[in-house]
């Protein structure tokens, strides 16, 4: 019987399977070496060296760096683009942005050559006015001309198609005619958006990552396939939702930051079984340290990112805020004299200089090594036998201790203070800047390094107290498992409320739900229910930053939307002006500028008590070793982490180690272990 | 004054360009014209409570604020001491160019920040609003004589005392503004930055104490100084001159010389615009507290890990003799104050470069192109639809410069073509980079653009354009070459026109269906031509953004390399 629904998340370093078997309840995971450059290796072993027989499998959800990495390595496919005439520069010309405010040094290449975009006449205008009808015969030789050239994606980039998309269409039609594979793609199908940098890049990125996704995807399924698997293959998107493999080859695009996405949903999720609706989710990897906050259950979506400069992607994503604070975060002292922390990173390799791999600056790492947090004769991950923590020692003498005249341990305490008061200033700008008060706020960190700041947090920010997974290295291959199915879609309108046609509004709405619907639909998964939401952008006239407007909708008895009407829609854009800004503004004209519509389908949970701890017998220390806190050696108790019992409360000094992880409990701080077996780190004083 | 340590340190001054971060993010949010909330053309920072020194600044506003910033605290100071009368409480307003720098667009506000009854610091915003009133909407006068021609004139005044507003200030401005709602919005926004900055303060001094703070001011000011210090040590000694010109000034058609003379004597640099223009009729005018931070902005392109404090400044001497055009007196026009930075820039990146060729790049297309277009609709509703346009970077010491970026004063985008023709009766004939606008070099500057706009309004429609680099094209640097001139055109019944006064004009009047077309400058080239690479010059020659015959001409043997 076919039970088993698998998550599968793959890093840089390690892909992660997590496996859940829902008919009896129980749950594993394993690690393996990445594969580069064909990720499916990895995966596949991954699977395999924990279930043998792939026709057990219910469900493979896939968390995949595939895209991010085309992107960020320049490795997608070569394309070509058909524009608009007067247009093929746009997506060089970006938003006449610089990659950095000093300097004025870097340029940029887009992913399309200049030779490779070509224009076409044709124009529609803002109002959807069909100004000059597209030239059907020059879009078939410019396709020609393109695939003579040995492209292997076109994408269709057509000005103010979001307000009319029949010269799109039209085009597409013809090129469709000629065109050797399913690689090609309108603007107005990927993102009805106005703006047309946002949607041309969008849209030509997206057929950049076509052939290389779709391919691996697709080789993928045939290897599941061809192992027995007869269930559903899905991939995390950006949004935190999943979705059918087929659709995710259309719209690779939209999995551009699909492993974090995943980590975030699977934190959320971890936070809200252990009583917390509120957290903060910081993952510290080698080279930055990701920060989400999560407000009562929900995610903040961004708009939008840059995957790099110029290379902007508008999707709905889950907003994480990147920092270079990494474990391999450099530290290094300017001419001024003060001590600094990255941007710079010595990454994973050579990784920090105890890793002995031939960096010599001292990195966040070295400083935790040296102070007795990291086991060096343990190093995580299995690739090292032991870590040179002398080499650690003198690089911090030689770059941060001479300069700032502290002794080695001084000036390593430095370096993690420095590093702490980075990360909790990325906590600040997610929460404080935003209007969310920290104190009511969990941290929970995962990735690899997170738990041995989590203390530090609650110090910085104020924070109440630290919840650490019981599996933080698996977090993102968890969230596989748990995230639901959701598909969003835009619409530009560009209308002021007075002026809307409701009719057409309706349709869209309709239309809206319509695909969504199908998609989930077409999933053989099970859901336990389904859920459409539409929200508008709006503003008043003059102003160019929107607000969301959630909007609720009603049904006839026939089960057709009934769409809002003006006043209804007023007067959510009101109340939800008056939350964002505090006042309203007397006699202005209010404007919607994009229908936004997500359709979910909710995936069953499982429960997270199937992962807890099955020992109930006390558990003494496995070692002791020194460590250093705030000027001081104190001997301090090591445990074997996953064997404490629920119900454990342990005050710190105290290291908890697993695998892939290692938890510091600093003196002062308390750590419990909660029925799931996460562990939540609170001030000993606050423990109720 | 207590001695702080160097951790203690690091840690407060990120804390403290957080809380200058967070209020230009709280102004961007809430502003109501998109200069501020799109183009974050706003700044906001700590200053120094007995001289106005700049301590701690925002890193997203616009660059040229981090110098200009310290004047407007300096006058307000001043005013205090005159008057007597400084509280708990107060806040200070004014737009006043030659006092403040910059011009009468930008309004800044100016708070007293007391602890335990004691001035700590001074606290500030500046923002440019949408209309000052004047003679020309958004106030770009490219004819105008005088201040009073551009907008209406703000000194500096108590808008509230003690905590107290006065609202008969906020009537008079309001009554002088083409957009009250939009400028009433835009103070709205400057206050609540201002109201965070507040609670920021009180909440870092709660946790370190005043004492611990100010000292971590002091100690910043002096890293500052060091590190510029160490900068200006490992340089060759010597003095070094560029020159370059604008234009003209809108209203006579004569060049004016922007002149630098850079010397370098140890850990100390002087900056001489001794020879340059003399103060003039039109626009072009900047004040003194203008240069001293246009000054600042080129040496942080230079030394880009310098921070936004004014202890960089203490060893560089900035000298202007007086009646020049680099220290205009009140009431000479500065509304185009822009284009005039930006030749400074240039001239001392050319001057730099003499000293130390691998620490600059060449010049930048050198113009923000004000460009405004409007008319009337059907209905009478008048339209107005401005904005600023790109241009080529400079290439430097690693590669080519960028295509299409923004001025090297300001981080503004431009806005969407699909936005601006929803908002307005126009339609783009073209978008696109400006083949052959770059110069030439080891490393060529980035491409220029074209714009071309064509009116679809039935009425016609205005054109008005206060642009430079008409006459005097952006300067390669370490023998690369110089970039295409500005050119500025626009249809009439008998074909295509340009202006007599090159990049500057006002009111063209244009039918439906007439264009006027932007041609922008590239950026100048890094490096003589002989070491470009042969593939760079095949790369441009396959997009068609240099013709094989140029490519000849300038590059022969590498293009010839190329094509074996």
């Amino acid at each position: 019987m076919n039970s088993k629904m698998i998550g599968v998340d793959v890093g840089g370093t390690f892909t992660d399977v997590f496996i859940l078997d829902e008919a009896n309840g129980t749950a594993e995971v394993a690690k393996v070496p990445t594969t580069r450059p064909d990720q499916s290796g990895g995966f596949l072993n991954g699977i395999q060296q924990r279930v043998s027989d792939l026709s057990q499998i219910a469900v493979v959800v896939h968390g995949t760096t595939a895209g991010t990495n085309a992107l960020l390595e320049r490795k997608g496919a070569k394309i070509g683009v058909i524009c608009t005439q007067g247009l093929r520069d746009v997506l060089e010309m970006r938003r006449r942005d610089r990659p950095r405010t000093w300097g004025l040094r870097g340029n940029f290449d887009p992913v399309v050559a200049r030779s490779q975009r070509l224009e076409v006449p044709e124009r529609t205008l803002a109002d959807g006015t069909i100004y000059t009808a597209v030239d059907l015969g020059a879009v078939k030789q410019a396709a020609e001309k393109l695939r003579d050239a040995g492209c292997l994606a076109i994408a269709i980039l057509f000005a103010n198609s979001y307000a009319n998309p029949k010269n799109e269409i039209a085009a597409l039609e013809v090129i469709r005619e000629i065109w050797p594979n399913e690689h090609v793609s309108a603007s107005h199908e990927i993102l009805p958006e106005i703006r047309e940098f946002e949607r041309f890049s969008t849209t030509a990125l997206n057929a950049y990552l076509q052939p290389e996704v779709s391919g691996y995807l697709g080789r993928l399924e045939k290897a599941l396939k061809s192992g027995g698997f007869d269930g559903e293959f899905m991939v995390v998107q950006s949004n935190g939702g999943v979705m059918a493999v087929d659709t995710a080859s259309k719209h690779p695009v939209r999995t551009a930051l699909s492993g974090p996405a995943a980590g975030v949903i699977a934190a959320g999720y971890i936070a809200s079984s252990a009583g917390f609706d509120n957290i903060i989710t910081g993952d510290m990897g080698g080279t930055s340290f990701d920060v989400s906050l999560i407000a009562n259950g929900q995610s903040m979506l961004s708009a939008q990112t840059s995957i790099d400069f110029g290379m902007v992607v508008r999707t709905p994503m889950i907003e994480i805020t990147t920092i270079g604070a990494g474990g391999g975060s450099i530290a290094w002292v300017d001419k001024g004299g003060l001590l600094n922390i990255g941007p710079e990173s010595a990454g994973s390799d050579p990784g920090p200089v105890a890793y002995g791999l031939g960096n010599d600056r001292p990195t966040v790492t070295d400083a935790n090594v040296v102070l007795g947090r990291i086991d060096p004769d343990n190093p995580i991950g299995g690739k090292l036998e032991r870590l040179d923590v002398e080499a650690a020692k003198r690089a911090i003498d030689t770059h941060v201790g001479e300069a700032l005249g502290l002794d080695t341990l001084a000036a390593a305490e430095a370096i993690l203070r420095v590093a702490n008061s980075r990360m909790a200033g990325a906590i600040r700008l997610v929460s404080i800047e935003r209007g969310f008060d920290p104190k009511r706020f969990a941290f929970m960190p995962f990735g690899g390094g997170g738990a041995l700041h989590a203390g530090a947090m609650l110090d910085e920010v104020g924070i109440a107290r630290a919840i650490v997974p019981r599996y933080p290295g698996v977090t993102s291959a968890m969230g596989c498992v748990i995230a639901d199915m959701r598909q969003d879609f835009v619409q530009t309108l560009n209308s002021l409320v007075d002026h809307i046609d409701l009719k057409a509004l309706k349709a869209f709405m309709q239309s809206h739900r319509d695909q969504g619907m199908a998609l989930l639909d077409a999933a053989r998964t099970q859901f336990e229910d389904r859920l459409v939401t539409f929200e508008f952008d709006m503003a008043y006239i003059g102003q160019t930053h929107t607000v969301s407007v959630p909007i609720e909708v009603a049904f006839d008895q026939n089960g057709y939307f009934v769409p809002p009407d003006h006043d209804t829609i007023n007067a959510a854009f009101d109340a939800a002006y008056t939350q964002a800004f505090g006042r309203l503004l007397k006699n202005g004209v209010r404007r919607i500028l994009n229908l936004r519509s997500a359709v979910t389908g909710k995936r069953p949970k499982f429960d997270l008590e199937t992962l807890a701890p099955t020992n109930s017998d006390p558990v003494s220390p496995k070692a002791t070793r020194p460590v250093h806190f705030a000027g001081q050696w104190e001997e301090t108790a090591i445990y074997e982490r996953l064997s404490l019992p629920i119900g454990t409360v342990i005050d710190g000094p105290v290291i908890l180690e697993q695998p892939d992880t290692t938890v510091l409990i600093e003196p002062g701080l308390q750590g419990r272990v909660d029925r799931f077996g996460n562990t939540i780190i609170e001030r000993i004083g606050d423990v109720k | 004054m207590s001695e702080i340590d160097p951790i203690t340190l690091s840690v407060l001054a990120g804390r403290m360009e957080q809380i200058a971060d967070e209020m230009d993010a709280t102004l961007f949010r809430a502003a109501f014209n998109p200069i501020i909330a799109e183009a974050h053309d706003a700044s906001h920072g700590l200053y120094h409570a007995v001289n106005g020194d700049t301590l701690v600044q925002g890193k997203s506003g616009l660059p040229i604020f981090v110098g200009v910033m310290s004047f407007a605290v300096k006058a307000v100071i001043e005013k205090a001491a005159a008057d007597g009368d400084l509280e708990d409480g107060d806040i200070y307003i004014f737009n006043d160019a030659h006092i403040g720098g910059t011009h009468l667009s930008d309004m800044r506000l100016v708070r007293p920040y007391f602890r335990d009854g004691v001035l700590f610091c001074y606290l500030a915003s500046v923002g440019h609003w949408h209309d000052m009133g004047g003679a020309v909407p958004g106030n770009y006068n490219p004819a105008a004589t005088d201040v009073f021609q551009e907008a209406f004139v703000l000194p500096p005044v108590k808008l509230a005392r003690a905590g107290k507003f006065n609202q008969d200030i906020i009537d008079i401005m309001l009554r002088n503004t083409r957009l009250p709602q939009s400028a009433r919005g835009d103070l709205n926004g400057q206050l609540s930055a201002l109201d965070l900055g507040v609670k920021r303060m009180d909440e870092l001094l709660d946790e370190y104490g005043a004492e611990t703070v100010s000292a971590a001011l002091v100690a910043l000011g002096h890293r500052a100084e060091r590190l510029m210090r160490s900068e200006l040590e490992a340089l060759p000694n010597g003095r070094w001159e560029a020159e370059d010109f604008l234009d003209n000034d809108g209203i006579e058609d004569t060049p004016l010389s922007i002149k630098v003379a850079l010397e370098i004597q140890g850990d100390q640099m002087t900056l001489d615009f001794t020879g340059s223009a003399p103060q003039c009729a039109g626009p072009v005018n900047i004040a003194l507290p203008t240069t001293v931070a246009t000054a600042y902005v080129a040496i942080k392109h230079i030394f880009q890990n310098l921070p936004a404090n004014a202890g960089v400044m203490r060893p560089i001497d900035v000298i202007v003799p007086k009646g020049s055009i680099l220290s205009a007196e009140f009431p000479a026009p500065t509304g185009g104050y822009t284009e005039t930075i930006l030749r400074m820039i240039d001239v001392i990146f050319s001057a730099f470069s003499k000293a130390a060729p691998d620490r600059v790049v060449a010049h930048a297309y050198g113009t923000i192109n004000a460009l405004s277009i409007a008319g009337k609709r059907k209905d009478g509703k008048p339209w107005v639809m401005f904005s600023f346009y790109g241009g080529g970077h400079g290439g430097s010491p690693e590669g080519d410069g960028l295509n299409h970026g923004n001025a090297p004063i300001s981080t503004a985008t431009i806005p969407p073509m699909e936005i601006l023709e929803a908002a307005y009766p126009i339609m783009f004939r073209q978008w696109a980079l400006r083949p052959e606008s770059a110069g030439p070099g080891k490393h060529r500057g980035g491409m220029g653009a074209i714009y071309e706009i064509e009116v679809l309004e039935e009425n016609g429609a205005e054109a008005f354009l206060f642009g430079e680099r008409g006459r005097y094209a952006p300067q390669g640097i370490a023998e690369g070459e110089e970039a295409a001139l500005n050119v500025f055109s626009y249809q009439q019944d008998d074909g295509w026109h340009k202006p007599p006064l090159a990049s500057k004009v006002r009111g063209i009047r244009l039918k439906q269906g007439q264009a006027v077309r932007l041609e922008t400058p590239g950026g100048g080239g890094y490096g003589p031509t002989s070491e470009r690479a042969p593939l760079a010059v095949a790369r441009d020659v396959a997009s068609g953004l240099l013709s094989a015959v140029n490519a000849d001409e300038t590059y022969g043997t590498a293009w010839r390399e190329a094509q074996s």
